[in-house]
Parts: C-alpha cells; structure tokens; sequence
C-alpha cells in the first residue's frame, strides 16, 4: 500500500495519474492519429460544396447541413459501378486461383513430404520479396505479347505472382499442426492420397485456408501498380486506379468527389475485414512468426 | 487437436480395381509432380521469368510497340549523368532510411502499450489496423487533401486555432515540404503492420520471465533491455526485412500523392522507372531504373536479416 516507494507493486500494475500519463494518453494519440485520415475522407465526402471551401464561416471538424450529392454523383455520373465489379471480378477470380494453386503446393510441400520440399518451400518463400516494382515493365510487355492487355485477364494471371507465396507459406504452417497420425490411419484403410487431402486435410485447415483467403482478397482490391500498368481503357479499371486517373481531371480538383470515391472504394474492404479481424490477425502475425 | 479421431471420417469401402488414373494420381511422384505444377508454373511464367526478362530488357533500347537490339551498358550509362535518376536514388534511401527508423520507433512503442492490460485490446487492435487494410491510393488521396495548400486542415488548426503559425503550410509545393510529408504518410500507413506484428512476438514472451526480473529489482528499462529486446528480435528482423522492401520499392503513395514533383525532387526509384517506361515509353531506361534496385534490395535484406538474425541463425534454427 505504500505505492510510492515500493517500486514492485508500480512496475506490474502502475495505477492512478502515472499509467493515465504514460499508456492512456499515448494510445489514444496513436488511435487519433491513425483514424484522424478516415475521419476527414468521411466528413468531406459529406460536405457542401460551400462549406468545403469556407473554413472562416464554418468549422471545418464538423459538417452543418450533409449532402449525398458527391456520392450520387459517383455512383450515377462515373463508371463507378463498372469499377467495382470489375475489382470484385479479379479480386475473387485471382483469390480462387491462388488458394487452389497454394493448397496443392503446401499439401506437396508439407504432407508428401519428398525430398527437396524444404528447397521448393524456401524458393517459394524467396519468390514474395520480389517486389511488384521490378516486375511491371517486363510483364507489361508479356502482356502485350500475350494479347493480355487492357484484359482483366491479366491482372487475374499476374496477381497470384505475390499472393500464392503468401498463401503456400501460411498454409504450410498450418498444415503442420496436423498430426500425420491421421493420415496414416486413413491410409491403413485404404484412402488415397487426394482423398487425404479432401477428407482429412482440408477440413482441419479450414482457418488457414479463410485467412489466406481474406488476405488474399484484400490484397488484390489494394493492388495499384500493375492495374495501371496493364489496364487503359476507362470502364475496365480496378477502383484504386480508376478514382486516381478518372475522378483528377485539369487543375481543379472535385475533392468532394474524391473522397466520396476514396470512402466508397475503402468501405467494400473495410467491411469484409471486420468480418474477418480475428482471422486477418492471425494470418498476418502466423505468417511473420513462420 | 487430439480430439479428432479417425472413428469420424466415414470411409467408403470401395477398395477394389482402382482405374488406371486413380492409381496413377496415387503414385506419390506423379501426385507431387501434379501438386506443385500449378504455383511453380505460375511463378515461373509470372515472376521468374519477367525477372530475367527485366534484366535483358535493361541491356536493350525496347521502345512500347518496339523491339529493342542490345545496346550493352548505354542505358545506365546515360543513368550515371542523369541527375534525376541520382537524385531518386537519393530520395529513395532517404525515405527508405527515415520511414523505418519511425515506423519501427512508434510501432515498438505502440506494440508496448497494447501489451499493457489496456481495456478493449482486440478492440483498439482491429481499428489500429485499418489504415493497412484500406487501399494506399485512397488513402493516400487523402492525405494529399489533408496537404491541400489552401486548405490543409492541418495548416487551419496551426494558424487559426493554436495560432502558432501565420501562413498556411506549401505541404507539396516546396521539395523538402514534399519529401517530409510523402514520408509522415508512409509512416502512418507502416506504423500498424510493425505494431501488430511485434505485439504478437510480445505476446509469445512468457510473463514469468518479468516476474523473475521484478523479484531481482530490475528496472522497467532493464527488463526491456535485457527480456524484451533479446527475444523480439527474431521476429524483429523479419518485420524489418519486409519492411525495408516494400518501403524502398514503393510506388503507389509518390504516384498517387506527388507524381515525383515537385521539379522530380520526390521522385522514387519505382516512381521514376514507371514514368519513363510506361507513358514515357521507354521501355528499355524505365527496366534499368528498376534492375538498379536489386542490388540495393539484396543488401537491404542481407544486411537487416543477418544483422539482427545473427543470434538465432548462430543457435541454428530447427524449422529451416
């Protein structure tokens, strides 16, 4: 009880002015700051264009009379809609494509078990640090060549590049914690070993094969760099890319629309993700800890 | 995980004359064979391939809608009088640098005070997280309004509120302006990812470790230094390698915030290689731009991995 001089009893459980000073006060900075960004794209996708651009008569934290105006405009007046579908379409036809193809790479890698399978998982792993940056000009013009170009296609076929060694790599490690016990059992009575896998493996795997695919998916919603290398015409845009080059016209620009554009094409993801936080943590921490 | 037991997996007898495929897919070649064509195909023809192909592409004079011949060393040649490329070098280790001294800074301290008994942890944890989950462009479209020259809310609560400034900030008219703020940006989207990491690797350290430390009277300082520090590090230097290289290859924030201006001053090596390869159509210049990040890239991993790996690389690690 005498907090003061006995230095134990502070260090464990600090309480009363000193923890309010030195955890709640900084964490609700930190939490200020991090979330400030979406408050300001919210509240301006909201405002009037007279209140937008008068901070002398109206208080800029807050909006006095809110309009739908810059979202009618986005939905009704922009390709908007197109934008979204067609992000919706490579986000989930490369998110298929990437768990099938990593699904039977970890199953070879971790449960068949041949020799080499910790070479190919380490070539695998090596394959993620090859940044999207080097890439886009040598696969833009493959894709030219490919006839690719200006097709979600392409963005289909290039996407699984980053995202199937991240989910080898995460399922790896949770087709570890299966115990092989079980897959002998199964083969004493006679399962191949593609029903292992359908029977056995997967089912225990179903968290791993969630996370991968979540992250998957907002990984491809979030890609920018080949969707603007790879796409040109207007209405086959991924969102990002669109809101950047087709809402920012001449000198002037509609920021009421932007960030109308911005909140919009942040909410799908946004939404999925609270869904999902639980599994979108683990995945991101199991795969660093891997 | 013991729970399961085979008893529930109904089996169907049909054992016998498997067909030619099914005993063809049971043999354990071919089935392996089969497993990894589709990821090994794919990163093959997707990544290894453009890989190579970038390098060659850097030794020829490719124009869009135009083979190249090889030209030798001409394209960086020209890259070495090229101020503009120098001073992307330049920016580009720059921000690398400065971002992940901060990033790693805050995120530390951030994943320290989630770790203290905080009320709504997984709560605050999952809102932390957003500015990761939301796309950068967006969100960097964002902050290019918060760096509005005329009307940044940053520069209305400087001036206007506190009163402490008496003109509106130039955030992306002036290089430095711009090189800081391009940076400050970088750092929020980072900060998340570092600190859910890291707090995670907290979380593995077992609390009877401090309790034994705190009966021997070490100070909070002293059981950072030696507990903490020691067994963070580990996952420290994966969280840093990644970060390092997604930082140095950063594209989407300059292109979506500054497009290199003002006067090329922001100009990353990423940003710089698009801009001459794909509108300036030089296909050739724009693939030197980007294979002369390799090199920068390989000791940035090298160096982050083995210099904070090194102890657990000496121990010997028995997962590789």
């Amino acid at each position: 009880m005498n907090s003061s001089t006995s230095e134990g009893a502070l260090l464990t459980w600090q309480s009363g002015p000193r923890r309010v000073l030195t955890v709640y006060v900084p964490l609700a900075c930190f939490v200020f700051v991090l979330l400030f960004p979406f408050y300001w794209m919210t509240i301006t996708t909201f405002k009037p264009n007279a209140e937008l651009y008068d901070y002398k008569t109206y208080n800029p934290f807050w909006v006095v009379q809110p309009t739908l105006d810059n979202i009618k405009r986005l939905l009704f007046e922009t390709s908007y809609p197109r934008w979204l579908m067609t992000t919706m379409l490579v986000a989930i036809c490369s998110t298929v494509l990437s768990i099938f193809a990593s699904v039977l790479a970890a199953n070879a890698i971790q449960r068949l078990r041949f020799k080499g399978a910790n070479l190919v998982g380490l070539a695998i792993y090596i394959a993620y640090l090859v940044p999207p940056s080097i890439l886009f000009i040598p696969l833009a013009t493959m894709v030219f060549q490919l006839g690719l170009f200006d097709s979600p296609a392409a963005l289909i076929l290039t996407y699984p590049t980053f995202l199937i060694p991240f989910c080898t790599w995460l399922l790896i490690g949770y087709f570890r914690s299966i115990p092989y016990e079980l897959e002998e059992c199964a083969l004493m009575d006679g399962a191949s070993r593609l029903q292992i896998l359908r029977r056995i493996t997967l089912p225990l795997a179903v968290p791993g094969l969630i996370s991968a695919g979540i992250f998957s998916f907002t990984l491809s919603w979030n890609e920018f760099i080949y969707a603007l290398a790879f796409i040109s015409s207007s209405e086959k845009k991924t969102v990002p890319v669109a809101i950047l080059t087709e809402l920012v016209q001449g000198d002037v620009y509609q920021w009421g629309s932007l960030m109308a554009g911005s909140l919009l094409g942040s909410l799908p993801v946004a939404i999925f993700y609270s869904f999902f936080v639980d599994y979108y943590v683990s995945s991101l921490t199991g795969a660093v800890k891997e | 995980m013991s729970e399961v037991t085979t008893a529930e997996v109904p089996w169907s007898p049909k054992r016998a004359a498997p067909g030619a495929i099914a005993r063809l897919l049971d043999s354990k070649p071919v089935l392996i064979f089969l497993c990894l064509l589709p990821a090994v195909g794919l990163l093959l023809t997707f990544l290894t391939y453009p890989l190579g192909l970038g390098i060659w592409l850097a030794f020829t004079d490719t124009h869009v809608g135009r083979g190249g011949i090889f030209v030798g060393l001409e394209n960086f040649e020209s890259l070495w009088y090229d101020n503009v490329f120098w001073g992307a070098v330049f920016y580009t280790v720059f921000y690398t640098t400065v971002a992940t001294v901060l990033k790693f800074g805050l995120g530390l301290w951030l994943a320290l005070l989630l770790n203290e008994n905080v009320p709504l942890k997984s709560l605050i944890r999952a809102i932390i997280l957003m500015p990761w989950i939301v796309p950068t462009v967006l969100s960097a479209i964002t902050f290019w309004w918060i760096y509005d020259a005329q009307f940044s809310i940053i520069s209305y609560v400087l001036v206007d509120v506190l009163g402490w400034r008496t003109t509106y900030i130039d955030f992306l008219g002036t290089p430095w302006h711009a090189r800081w703020s391009l940076i400050a940006a970088n750092v929020w989207r980072g900060i998340p990812f570092v600190a859910i990491s890291l707090l995670a690797g907290l979380q593995t350290i077992s609390p009877s470790l401090y309790e034994a430390a705190l009966l021997d009277g070490a100070s909070s300082w002293q059981r950072f230094r030696k507990i903490t520090a020691p067994l963070l590090m580990p996952i420290l230097a994966v969280v840093l390698t990644f970060s390092v290289l997604f930082t140095f290859t950063d594209f989407q924030l300059v292109y979506a915030i500054t497009r290199g201006g003002p006067i090329n001053s922001t100009h990353l090596m990423a940003t710089l290689a698009f801009q001459r390869g794909i509108p300036g159509g030089q296909l050739g210049e724009g693939a030197a731009i980007a294979v002369s990040m390799i090199p920068f890239l390989i000791f940035a991993t090298l160096f982050s991995y083995f210099a904070l790996a090194r102890r657990k690389w000496q121990q010997g690690d028995d997962n590789e």
